[in-house]
């Protein structure tokens, strides 16, 4: 009988993983909470760095799984447990799986953007974060303010949520960066009367063809990039948002009134990730994400036999990045259940 | 003493003079108040610092200058600080900035030795 593999969260790292395993012939079950997969893609229009678009990597991810990797949607996982030789996951209707092999793919969460509460989102009408303006996009409804006038100016908040000791977070989310930078050019492609300023302290282009979208934005699209951190924002009577930072570059307070805010939001561990890591029994990283065996050579191995990781339960990660570690991992539990048998 | 006019004046070099400035102050800051060394000169702090409103002062600046060991620039801005505590309540990277002010007036008071 072929062995079979549970994966708990069918986003992108679940879904390349579960078409993996399939391939190699063990029998998948994928349980996803939500209705569909596809995770945080689902919510994405376009992509960095081609901007191309997002449904078109889920159409890929859903052929890989195909008809013979079991998806059972609708299904929240609240418990896993190793049992004796296999493991058992129970959902929240109190239904139980049992596999020889368990795989937690069950992603991350956004900053709640209300936590930076000087920087007025759920405070003031016209702050948004980088998802809901992805909404927007994804909708195709109009780029308006809250009062439904076109905006003439927006600011792009770079680190929202991330490298910041004061809300616990300290380490950088990877891809808010660049996923600024496509939005700004979006939106002077939308609305070319429309000034866009992004304000950043360090500029992450690391990926290939990042720095030319960085650059397209400036020549191209007329974006400015202001170095320099948000201090706190305050609403004008007409709604419109008044901005105060430290221009780094210059040594001087800059003070801008924008008609919209958009904070780049950055990436928590999922509280189903936190959760089931718990249950499970296995580490967490210094970030609160779950901890690989190996930075370097083992990103896929937990401190329990059996147990993997993949995506972005484990770090901040791009798409790219999430696709080859599902991949790996696929790979790793083909490794390990052909050379340990069962548990 | 004044020197005699030529007619120009010789401009002292712009240069940091990384290899003749003296950083004793920056390693001294270092063991004492180590979160100076992690500032990434985002500058919260002087967004909302009150004596940066009206005349320049530049609390990331000044850490820029200990770090480089330009002692005239750090002690021209050391005082212009209240201790007023607002940059520590902002700062993103938990710098300890008063501490960094107190302990670098110590220093410089005392002679800096
Ligand atoms: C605003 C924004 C824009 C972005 N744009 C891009 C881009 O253009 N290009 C790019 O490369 N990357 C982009 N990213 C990053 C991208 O979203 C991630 O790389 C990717 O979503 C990670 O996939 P994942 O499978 O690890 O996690 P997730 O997408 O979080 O998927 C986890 C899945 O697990 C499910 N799940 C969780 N817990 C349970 C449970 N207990 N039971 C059942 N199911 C569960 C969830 O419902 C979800 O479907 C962007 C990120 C943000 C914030
Ligand atoms: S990717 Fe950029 S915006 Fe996101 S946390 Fe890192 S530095 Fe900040
Ligand atoms: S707020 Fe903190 S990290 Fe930012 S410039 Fe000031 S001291 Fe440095
Ligand atoms: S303590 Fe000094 S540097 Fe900090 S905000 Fe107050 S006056 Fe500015």
């Amino acid at each position: 009988m072929n062995k079979r593999v549970l994966i708990v969260g069918a986003g992108i790292a679940g879904m390349e993983a579960a078409a993996g395993l399939s391939s190699l012939n063990y029998e998948v079950l994928l349980f996803e909470k939500d209705e569909k997969p596809g995770g945080h893609l689902k919510n994405w229009e376009r992509l960095f760095p081609t901007q191309r678009l997002g449904s078109e990597v889920l159409e890929f991810l859903e052929k890989g799984i195909g008809e013979t990797v079991k998806l059972i949607s609708n299904t929240n996982i609240i418990s896993a447990e190793k049992s004796d030789k296999n493991f058992k996951v129970v959902s929240d209707k109190g239904d139980v799986w049992y596999g020889d092999a368990l795989l937690i793919t069950t992603g991350y969460d956004l900053f709640e953007a209300r936590k930076k509460e000087e920087y007025g989102h759920g405070i003031y009408d016209n702050v948004f974060t980088s998802a809901e303006l992805e909404s927007l996009f994804l909708n195709k409804k109009e780029l308006l303010t809250h009062q439904n006038k076109k905006p003439a100016r927006i600011g792009f908040i770079h680190c929202v949520g991330s490298r910041d000791k004061k809300v616990g977070n300290v380490y950088c989310s990877k891809v808010c960066c660049v996923t600024a930078v496509k939005q700004a050019i979006e939106v002077r492609e939308k609305l070319p009367e429309c000034e866009v300023y992004c304000f950043y302290m360090d500029l992450r282009m690391y990926g290939m063809h990042f720095e030319e979208l960085y650059n397209e934005a400036q020549e191209k699209w007329g974006v400015t990039f202001i170095r320099g951190r948000l201090s706190e924002t305050a609403e004008n009577i007409d709604k419109s948002l008044q901005i105060k930072v430290e221009d780094t570059l210059l040594g001087r307070p800059l003070r801008m009134t924008v008609d919209m805010l958009v904070l780049m939001v950055g990436f928590v561990p999922s509280k189903s990730t936190t959760m089931l890591g718990k249950e499970v029994g296995i580490d967490f990283n210094s970030n609160g994400f779950l901890k690989t065996m190996d930075e370097h050579t083992s990103t896929n191995i937990t401190g329990k036999p059996g147990v993997f990781v993949a995506g972005t339960c484990t770090s901040p990660q791009t798409i790219t990045n999430t696709i080859i570690d599902g991949r790996s991992a696929a790979l790793t539990i083909h490794e390990w259940l052909s050379k340990s048998g069962t548990v | 003493m004044k020197s005699k006019d030529f007619g120009y004046q010789a401009i002292p070099p712009r240069h940091i003079d990384y290899d003749k400035n003296d950083r004793t102050l920056f390693y001294f800051l270092r063991r004492r108040e180590p979160s100076i060394s992690i500032c990434f000169s985002c500058g919260s702090c002087s967004a909302t610092c009150p004596a940066n409103e009206n005349t320049p002062f530049s609390f990331y600046r000044i850490m820029l200058y200990i770090r480089r060991g330009e002692k005239l620039q750090i002690a021209r801005e050391i005082n212009k600080c209240m201790l007023c505590g607002k940059c520590r309540l902002v700062c993103p990277k938990g710098v300890n900035t008063r501490n960094v002010i107190l302990i670098t007036r110590d220093f410089l008071n005392s002679g800096g030795q």
